[in-house]
């Protein structure tokens, strides 16, 4: 169990900065991109443990993968989507898509149809997870201002 | 008037950069009304869409176009334009060396190496691989598998300029090489392979940026960068499809 839980960290780590690597982040940004990553996939495959379905674990991962990147947006005054991009990378339902694609290649069309519908319903709830952590950040902005 | 030129011409520019590296369309949108009222002009105009941008001052007739031809995602652009702007706010530079830097960023921002970029992809594929519930025993071949489609990605992508050539080029490659391998069982199970090999290439971030477009309130540029990655996950599709299709 300890060894399968620093099995997810390292690999989600170096996965979130491998991709970062391909898609040119910043350098000084790599370590702290790996580290939303971990928070992100972390949280996804912890919540997945207790059966509660793909949406959920989804919404609540990219909701922290939001908030993560936000702190460090902040303390390293880089645009929050360098931090964003390379840590969803995970949390992205390509195994789905990929069924749903086999699927409909091989006649199995309804099969396919709802491994379509899954892809859409999860890339929907993870755009919801940002945008839930947009209003926590806009009331600290509104804060700040008034300081 | 010259200056004011000069104002639409530097905005466009940070703008046309950020648009083609990947930024999202508020961001882009920001940088640029920023640039504009840190200049000295306020109450600017600005439509934008993945395609091409225009924007306006109040006190000028003529509205300015910049046409965006190409769109990848690079994150280091981005970042410098950021940068720029905030020193251009804090009056660290001038107006004219704006200009001057950001037509500089737009030619040489350094990009990790080839290689580099190659090891990396074969990276991303083997531990999602693993962290999907793929087994050992795949690791290295969904590596190789990766690393390779991503080269073919890259260098179609580098040296012919037909849209979507590449990820179709690239996912029919990893099919064939995982089908090939498992089919002389040097690799357990076909469908971790390619799933793990396709990551580097697929569009999702793509998606759920133009799911977060639209709910700022850009419908067209939400429409028209969902429109891009849908077709790149079609070229996926058929991609790996035919290998379905012809050899299994």
């Amino acid at each position: 169990m300890w060894l399968q839980l620093l099995l997810q960290i390292g690999f989600s780590y170096l996965a979130t900065i491998a991709f970062g690597i391909c898609t040119n982040v910043p350098r000084r940004a790599l370590n702290a991109c790996g580290i939303t990553g971990v928070a992100g996939w972390l949280v996804y495959w912890g919540l997945l443990q207790f059966k509660l379905g793909h949406m959920l674990p989804n919404l609540v991962g990219a909701f922290v993968i939001a908030l993560v990147s936000l702190f460090f947006a902040r303390r390293d005054k880089i645009p929050v989507i360098i931090f964003n991009i390379p840590s969803l990378v995970p949390l992205v339902p390509g195994g789905i898509a990929y069924r749903g694609v086999r699927a409909f290649v091989l006649g199995h069309y309804t099969q396919g149809l709802g491994f379509a519908v899954q892809v859409l319903m999860i890339s929907g709830s993870i755009a919801v997870g940002f945008m839930l952590a947009q209003f926590v950040s806009a009331p600290h902005q509104l804060l700040k201002r008034r300081d | 008037m010259a200056q004011e030129n000069e104002i639409l011409d530097t905005c466009l520019i940070a703008g046309r950069i950020m648009v083609e590296s990947g930024s999202e369309m508020y961001r882009v949108e920001d940088t640029m009304r920023r640039m504009a009222a840190n200049a000295g002009a306020m109450n600017s105009q600005i439509f934008s869409t993945p395609t091409g941008l225009l924007m306006a001052l109040p006190t000028q007739d003529a509205v300015q176009i910049q046409q965006v031809t190409m769109r990848t995602i690079n994150l280091e652009k981005v970042d410098r334009v950021n940068d720029l702007s905030r020193q251009f706010a804090e009056h660290q530079v001038t107006l004219k060396q704006l200009h001057q830097r950001l037509t500089m960023l737009d030619h040489d921002v350094p990009f990790f190496p080839v290689w580099l970029q190659i090891m990396a992809a074969a990276l991303v594929s083997c531990t999602l691989m693993i962290i999907y519930g793929g087994v050992w025993a795949d690791f290295i071949q969904s590596a190789v598998v990766g690393a390779v489609g991503y080269a073919v990605f890259y260098f179609i992508r580098e040296h012919l300029a037909v849209s979507f050539l590449s990820e179709f080029m690239a996912a029919f490659t990893i099919g064939f090489l995982a089908w090939v391998l498992v089919h002389w069982h040097f690799g357990q199970s076909l469908d971790m392979i390619i799933i793990g090999a396709v990551m580097p290439l697929v569009p999702g971030v793509a998606i759920t940026n133009a799911v977060r477009d639209m709910l700022a309130g850009h419908l067209l540029s939400g429409i028209a960068r969902g429109m891009e990655a849908l077709f790149s996950v079609g070229a996926i599709g058929i991609g790996i499809a035919l290998i379905f299709r012809f050899f299994s």
